[in-house]
């Protein structure tokens, strides 16, 4: 077992921050646009991890040349925590692939909608324990009363809001009264 | 004044109310009545806190001296915010929490409801992200003026009350001054007429549907928050939120 400090634990720390890591692919410049959008379908969600970035909607355009890499990301909301460390696992993912000081460009507008996560996503939120988004089509008007929401762990209609919030700014908390378990909504925007 | 100063004043009132509440609603933070309404009520200030990052980069770069948005929230004294005076009201009673959110809210949705359609396109991508939120705030605390105004007699009793105290600083919210009628001139913000009517139109029908009773139009009302008059509250806040960096300026290591 190495002693804190000697050489052998120190070792171990190198690498640790991505900048300090060799980067795996020698020839960045072969990537293709394709192939970046494949690295950032890597990237989970640090919050909700059964979906990628790119699932959640909030990848709105990448740009490569070959050379300069600008991903476009547009916040799901203002005061989202996430969305730093979110910002910083993209260029982590990407230096790794060898695209060294990609450019996060923060887009608003358009604004985030809920509409924008993936079919695909919708279904991993729902094996991951979480009612996906209606469409917003199906949005609940200001002030109305709230949509049905099936239970993802019954299937269940039968289930009725605890709370507007959930654990994270874009979840409300949900009781299904067949199964009787709690579960997060992802709230519809 | 220029139309530059008009506007970073402008954007120094979104920012400072969003961040005055934001910064009152996490006074709450476990000591809210209940587990599911503490959640709510902290994301509602990340919401609020987020925005007002937002407004701020944007009046840093209008300011443009030096100041990111980190100094203008810890660096400015009581007479330099901007914020309505309704936000700075302390929490209270919960139905005081709830009203004050209430108010607040009903002019933060017509308000950022009109500035999508703002002249500045920043202004506009911010405002349209906040609607989202706003819409989601608005109708919370609708449900819950609704709640308690029509509940028990206790209830009803003490959300009148609380409707009572803060109506004196609801006037602000939909009196314009020179900053507001020269960036609705511009086509930056919303006409000052249209979203008085829109705020009293939507506060007397969730009121109403609640049993309460409005305070009188011509009450007389609080103002200068705009103007840098605060209520003795503010600088409690201030000195709270902003103690460490005052005490440790440009601290980096925590």
């Amino acid at each position: 077992m190495p002693q804190h400090g000697d050489s052998a634990s120190l070792s171990a720390l190198d690498g640790l921050i991505a900048s300090d890591r060799a980067p795996t692919n020698a020839r960045p410049d072969l990537l293709t646009k394709d192939d970046i959008w494949a690295l950032l379908q890597e990237v989970k969600d640090p919050e909700v991890p059964a979906i990628s970035v790119v699932e959640l909607g909030i990848i709105r355009a990448v740009h490569w040349d070959g050379k300069e890499l600008t991903v476009d990301v547009t916040p799901t909301y203002s005061g989202c925590p996430a969305t730093e460390l979110i910002e910083e696992l993209i260029v982590e993912a990407l230096h790794d692939a060898g695209v060294r000081n990609p450019t996060i460009n923060q887009v608003l507008t358009p604004a985030w909608t809920t509409d924008w996560i993936t079919t695909e996503g919708k279904e991993k939120l729902r094996a991951f324990g979480i009612a996906p988004p209606e469409t917003s089509s199906g949005k609940m008007s200001l002030l109305g009363e709230s949509a049905v929401i099936a239970c993802p762990h019954c299937g269940s209609n039968d289930t009725e809001r605890v709370s507007e919030f959930g654990s994270t700014a874009c979840k409300a908390l949900y009781r299904c009264k067949e199964c009787l378990e709690p579960f997060d909504y992802f709230k519809c925007i | 004044m220029t139309q530059t100063q008009a506007l970073q004043e402008y954007l120094l009132r979104l920012a400072d109310s969003d961040m005055i509440l934001g910064q009152r609603l996490c006074e709450l933070c476990g000591k809210a009545p209940a587990l599911e309404e503490e959640m709510a009520l902290m994301n509602t200030a990340l919401d609020l806190i987020g925005q007002a990052r937002n407004w701020y980069e944007y009046a840093a770069e209008l300011i443009d001296d030096g100041r990111d948005p980190d100094k203008l929230v810890f660096r400015r004294d009581a007479h330099d915010y901007r914020n309505l005076l309704l936000t700075e009201q302390p929490n209270e009673d919960f139905a005081v929490t709830m009203g004050r959110q209430f108010f607040f809210d009903v002019w933060h949705y017509f308000t950022l409801n009109s500035l999508t359609r703002s002249s500045d396109e920043r202004i506009a991508g911010i405002a349209s992200k906040a609607l989202k939120e706003a819409t989601y705030h608005l109708r919370r605390s609708s449900e819950w003026i609704k709640r308690l105004g029509d509940g028990t007699e206790e209830s009803h009793r003490r959300m009148q009350d609380a409707v009572d105290i803060l109506w004196r600083f609801t006037g602000e919210l939909i009196t314009p001054d020179d900053t507001d009628h020269a960036m609705a001139e511009a086509g930056i913000s919303p006409d000052p007429e249209p979203l008085a009517q829109d705020w009293r139109g939507m506060v007397n029908e969730v009121l109403t549907q609640a049993t309460l009773a409005p305070g009188a139009e011509d009450a007389w009302m609080y103002m200068g928050g705009k103007h840098g008059e605060h209520t003795e509250h503010l600088g409690f806040i201030l000195a709270e939120m902003q103690f460490l960096q005052r005490a440790y300026p440009d601290a980096t290591t925590w």
